[in-house]
């Protein structure tokens, strides 16, 4: 899907070379669309061998039935040894106890750092908990900046990640009702509203950011929560004369480095397929150590197996890389979200949640308890079925 | 009897692939439509007929009991009361315009004029974003030069839906300009001369020969008009995705996110045919209406 799609072909004609006789067709889909497809796919019988599946909608396609259960393959594939990647990616690919997808690549969140405006501003050290990011912020503040952190309004995972470092799910007696009224979400909630509330964040959507790169470059502002694809972004459209002026660095979490959302795309595998042994045989080459480190050269994409990162690139390791090393590290702290096929739903209830009372329409205690009383909606159906699921 | 009981097969044989292509097409879907807005057919559902549950008029009640659907209601009522005089007012302003003596260049006129409807819709609001955009929108560059402050169009919860309302009557007027047309041109010329012999002006011309002239047209205008820009999506969808603060979410908005985002399938046909019950109430009663101000007038 999207860009790795277009590469895909290139690493598939590898495959085809080491298997002749195997005849691999890959389509495209945008990002945007992928999802409707697969659905409806399912829907009309006539799912793919082979798909690269979001790691939040693995819940909905196992709920589905649509996945073939990975554990027998892996059991006679002793190459892909579990310890080989990064444990909190590896635990979502089993929703309800059962493993349905393969890592890929994988992502999280941290932050792009303007280091040169913080060393303006006095602050040498890169903040590393909550109490030195609350401080950095407001001396950058006094220090003229205005707007020091973005934090887009129209984006959920800067909130996710924070309630991520919170003790304590999200949702309750597993996965029947919302938990957001608990200490931990509150917690996470009421420092995500600080920002906007002590003014060092603006309360925009990316829409209205316009170019990003190019405000991150100007210096509007200093932190900005984002993912891996944005290194080579910022590396492509940051001027020449910035490309020492940046880095990334650990999400600070409430006492020392945080935990963050452990994202990515997996490779699964259809139960309808005619072709396991075949797909099975693509998944395994997909997830070679050399071939995830040419897949990272491609998309700049990062590989899911702690292998690939060890490996020599340009004289070093991709674990040893300026921009992306950070994000090793905080592969190693990285927590899912709920595996409920209803997140994807909840996430964004909980975003336009907390865009209301960014803009101070409700306030804490009122945005926690409607965003509960919004979910156990949700999550109606659900508890039905493992009601139902119980009795029998 | 017999030689017509014939001919009635007859027709009826000519009518029946049209007929079998409207059941077909139009007749079973809207059938399994209301079977399904009975229904909690979802995700779950799909993947298994046994977790389908019967709702009755759940779905209805649920649908009706939901805020957003009631705001989705208002922003789509915003739309239709002020887009469709804004859109039909300028439609008749262009025709009258075009009808003008005093204007040249008709043909180039009417065909720039005409150009936004045959635009690709999703083409011309990428560009419209980019008129509006807070910082780097023409719009704003030239509000600036007259010393206005910039305006956040579609980032601000109050400007998104007009501007949006602006893009639709620009996006559309020149179908029903073409309409218009055709009905000026149907009005008598001699009942403006005589007019112009009583010594009418231009404006009471308008009023009491052009206006009741085009007065069925009219009608025909507004309600097309009406019923089409209670399906308001592709605007917002392109636009704002529903935003900010969900104030361009439509209701036929609200019925995609519910069926082709969140899956529930059940709740969406419940959507749609509200929807479908209230253009049908909103175009009888422009009907009605127009029966009692013709009624008076004459």
């Amino acid at each position: 899907m999207g860009r790795e799609s277009e590469v895909a072909a290139e690493l598939i004609a590898g495959f085809e070379r080491e298997h002749p006789g195997v005849r691999v067709k890959v389509e495209q889909l945008p990002w945007t669309a992928a999802h409707e497809k697969l659905l409806t796919a399912f829907a009309g019988d006539a799912t793919p061998d082979l798909a690269q599946v979001g790691n939040t909608w693995l819940p909905e396609m196992q709920a589905l039935g649509a996945l073939e259960p990975l554990e027998p393959w892996l059991a006679r594939t002793p190459a892909l040894a579990a310890g080989d990647y990064f444990e909190g990616i590896w635990a979502t690919n089993a929703p309800g106890g059962q493993r349905v997808g393969l890592p890929w690549y994988v992502d999280t969140r941290l932050m792009f750092v303007r280091q040169d405006l913080l060393a303006r501003a006095g602050i040498t050290e890169m903040p590393r908990d909550w109490t030195q990011w609350r401080a950095a912020l407001a001396s950058l503040r006094q220090h003229g900046m205005d707007k020091p952190i973005l934090l887009p309004t129209n984006e959920s995972a800067p909130l996710l990640a924070l309630a991520m470092q919170q003790p304590g799910e999200l949702l309750r007696d597993g996965g029947r009702y919302g938990n957001f009224s608990g200490p931990g979400f509150r917690a996470a909630l009421s420092f995500y509203l600080e920002r906007f509330q002590r003014g060092e964040a603006p309360g925009v959507s990316e829409v209205q950011i316009g170019n990003l790169w190019q405000e991150f470059g100007r210096g509007s502002f200093a932190f900005y929560l984002s993912g891996p694809w944005d290194i080579g972004e910022f590396k492509r459209r940051l001027p020449a004369e910035l490309a020492n002026a940046w880095i990334t660095a650990e999400l600070p979490g409430p006492n020392g480095p945080g935990q963050s959302i452990a994202g990515g795309a997996s490779l699964a595998m259809f139960k309808r397929s005619r072709h396991k042994p075949e797909v099975w045989a693509l998944i395994s080459y997909l997830s070679r150590p050399d071939v995830q480190l040419e897949f990272y050269r491609l998309t700049g994409d990062l590989p899911a197996r702690r292998s690939a990162w060890a490996l020599p690139l340009n004289g070093a390791t991709l674990a040893e890389d300026r921009h992306a090393a950070a994000f090793h590290r905080q592969l190693e702290r990285v927590r899912a979200a709920p595996a409920v096929p209803e997140w994807e739903r909840i996430e964004k209830e909980m975003q336009l949640a907390a865009t209301r009372a960014v803009h101070g329409v409700t306030d804490l205690d009122a945005t926690v308890r409607g965003l509960d009383a919004l979910v156990d909606g949700i999550l109606e159906k659900r508890r039905w079925m493992l009601d139902r699921k119980a009795a029998a | 009897m017999k030689h017509s009981g014939r001919e009635s097969l007859a027709a009826w044989a000519f009518a029946a692939p049209a007929l079998v292509v409207i059941a077909l097409f139009f007749g079973v879907p809207v059938f399994a439509g209301l079977a399904l807005s009975l229904t909690d057919f979802d995700i779950y559902a799909l993947a298994d007929l046994r977790n389908l549950r019967w709702q009755g008029l759940d779905n209805y009640i649920h649908v009706l009991s939901l805020p957003l659907f009631w705001k989705a209601l208002g922003n789509t009522i915003y739309f239709v009361v002020l887009g469709v005089p804004l859109s039909i007012g300028v439609s008749l302003a262009a025709a009258v315009l075009l009808q003008s003596k005093l204007v040249r260049f008709k043909p180039l006129l009417r065909t720039a004029l005409f150009a936004p409807v045959v635009t690709t819709l999703v083409a011309v609001a990428v560009i419209w974003r980019y008129l509006f955009h807070v910082k780097y929108g023409l719009v704003n560059y030239t509000l600036q030069s007259f010393g206005i402050d910039p305006v956040d169009w579609l980032g601000d919860p109050h400007w998104s839906m007009p501007t949006i309302i602006l893009f639709a009557a620009w996006k559309n007027f020149g179908g029903n300009m073409i309409i218009f047309i055709a009905a000026l041109q149907a009005v008598p010329h001699d009942l403006y001369e005589a007019a112009k012999l009583d010594g009418a002006r231009s404006w009471s011309q308008f009023r009491y020969i052009t206006l009741p002239g085009i007065g069925p047209t009219l009608l025909m205008v507004a309600i097309l008009t009406t019923a089409g820009y209670f399906q308001l999506f592709a605007e917002p969808y392109v636009m704002t995705q529903g935003g900010p603060l969900q104030s361009t979410v439509s209701v036929l908005y609200l019925m995609y996110e519910e069926g082709f985002k969140w899956w529930n399938l059940g709740l969406a046909s419940a959507v749609a045919f509200v929807l479908f019950l209230i253009i049908v109430a909103v175009s009888k009663g422009l009907i009605v209406m127009q029966k009692r101000l013709t009624g008076v007038e004459a």
